[in-house]
């Protein structure tokens, strides 16, 4: 394909843009591309234009087409229509009510699909506890190995009372 | 007035600026994208209730601008001393910001998220930074409940920062690996262990004046300390490696260099037409002179001021009105002269 601007080089540079459900398609050569202002310029686009194709090569299934129209938040009322065409969620519960497709594409771009960073005292309450009675037990391991059965009761006291705490809660 | 402009910190031969964002909604809201007008407004009450009104001791060095009661030009400038992004100047509707007085933080409200608390510091703190951003975040986090997942961590708006939220990140002058070519393999290395090279004003003005900005691209897997600390590695290596081609530079090139920084530096003193381009190119080298000793009688923080100063809005802003491309090239020679002529230095 040759490039749509000077119609000399190959198009290398391929944009597709979405607004109001109007899409419309740019093949450019790379020199040419540059001095397009809607490709250089659009730059809060681009990572969502890279979502979108990364959900399209997910969806490269049979019941795709069911999916994109039955789902929709509940929360908030985005649909996942929607949510391919921003590249952006509506609220935190959409997590939840797009999880089969969120979960194979926070992977993807991710790598990973497990938190292991901070955790906030107030949402993140008991998951804190259970990573603290985690540590805690590693601890009494290592304490019931070097026979320091003292600190190893403490360490035992401690986990239980926690481990309460978090019965207590729910 | 603004630290990271006006003070000098730690490596600032090569780092300009470091900066930490965490990215946090509030859970019971929609994000920005959903939320209506008078829901935004609901937001920045919840969000600056807890800076200002909070039993926390930053609570009097705070103050809340609402986007949509300063102009456009005072947006642009925000923007422009990076305190605010782009994207919020532009949906400036729904977005407020809480600033300290020195400007070191700055907390936007309904931006992508509801809540980016922003540590942004002079020379290489990643540490500091994060310590500061970090306390804030424990500070808001009193009276506001987040959105949070066991499993998937802060919820964003956009999956790319879902996780810890983190974006650490750090503005570096790498004129000598630009000069010797290294540059490119030095970037590519750095976006295959994950990082993220961008020019500092948006992709459309990549490179201008050798400045960079290197970031962490993931935020899901790994915490916060691994994250800041690969970029700190990563950083310290280009660091070095700018050095190295600054010193190869001098012994083999000195006269050449020596010229061309003094040649820069005439420009600047004399030019009476500037574009903000060549401006930037000229106050690379400038800087590129003030760190290899070549010119001994600016300071840094004198030439990071003139950097922010001569971006359009600022100009503009100091005119008191619009001005058009031609004007502001005129202004902007006549303020870079002023500045370097207010000390003497020019002659």
């Amino acid at each position: 394909m040759l490039c749509e601007k000077c119609n000399k080089r190959p198009a290398t540079v391929h944009l597709t843009k979405i607004l109001n459900d109007q899409k419309t398609e740019l093949h450019l050569c790379e020199q040419c591309a540059k001095q397009n202002e809607q490709i250089s310029f659009d730059t809060s686009f681009s990572i969502n234009n890279f979502l979108t194709s990364i959900l399209d090569s997910i969806q490269d299934s049979p019941i795709k087409v069911d999916y994109v129209k039955a789902t929709k938040c509940d929360h908030c009322g985005m649909t996942y229509g929607k949510f391919k065409q921003l590249g952006r969620l509506g609220c935190s519960k959409c997590y939840h009510a797009f999880e089969e497709k969120l979960n194979t594409l926070v992977k993807r771009i991710q790598g990973n699909e497990s938190h292991i960073g901070k955790i906030p005292k107030r949402a993140g309450g008991s998951l804190r506890i259970k990573n603290e009675i985690k540590e805690l037990k590693l601890k009494l391991n290592e304490a019931v190995k070097k026979e320091a059965y003292e600190e190893a009761v403490i360490l035992r006291d401690k986990i239980k009372d926690l481990e309460n705490h978090l019965k207590e809660e729910f | 007035m603004t630290k990271w402009i006006q003070q000098v910190g730690p490596d600032n031969d090569i780092i300009i600026s470091s900066r930490i964002r965490l990215a946090r909604n509030v859970e019971q809201f929609p994000f920005p994208i959903a939320l209506t007008k008078g829901k935004s407004k609901e937001v920045f009450k919840v969000v600056s209730h807890a800076i200002l009104e909070g039993n926390n001791p930053f609570r009097n060095d705070f103050d809340l601008i609402t986007l949509e009661e300063i102009s456009q030009m005072e947006r642009q400038v925000l923007v422009e001393k990076h305190l605010i992004s782009p994207n919020l100047a532009t949906n400036y509707e729904k977005g407020a910001v809480l600033l300290n007085k020195d400007e070191s933080v700055s907390i936007m409200i309904n931006e992508e998220d509801h809540i980016r608390i922003q540590c942004l510091l002079p020379g290489f703190q990643l540490d500091e930074a994060f310590k500061v951003a970090n306390k804030m975040d424990d500070v808001i986090e009193e009276e506001v409940k987040y959105a949070f997942d066991e499993k998937l961590g802060y919820l964003t708006s956009c999956p790319t920062n879902v996780g810890t939220g983190i974006r650490a990140s750090v503005m570096v002058h790498l004129p000598a690996l630009r000069m010797t070519g290294y540059i490119n393999r030095i970037l590519q290395a750095a976006s295959q262990i994950g990082l993220a090279v961008r020019g500092i004003y948006g992709e459309g003005t990549e490179f201008i004046g050798n400045l960079f900005q290197i970031s962490n691209q993931l935020t899901l897997g790994r915490n916060e300390k691994d994250i800041i600390g690969n970029l700190k590695d990563v950083t310290r290596q280009i660091i070095q490696k700018e050095r190295d081609a600054r010193s190869t530079l001098l012994s083999n090139n000195g006269m050449q260099l020596e010229d061309q920084i003094y040649r820069s530096f005439g420009i600047l003193c004399n030019a009476r037409i500037l574009s903000s381009q060549e401006c930037m190119k000229l106050l690379s080298n400038v800087r590129l002179g003030i760190d290899t000793g070549i010119l001994k009688e600016i300071h840094m923080d004198n030439i990071n001021e003139i950097m922010v100063m001569t971006q359009s809005a600022y100009l503009q802003e100091i005119a008191g009105k619009p001005l058009s491309s031609n004007e502001r090239d005129i202004r902007r020679g006549s303020l870079v002269r002023e500045k370097l002529g207010n000390n003497n230095i020019c002659e």
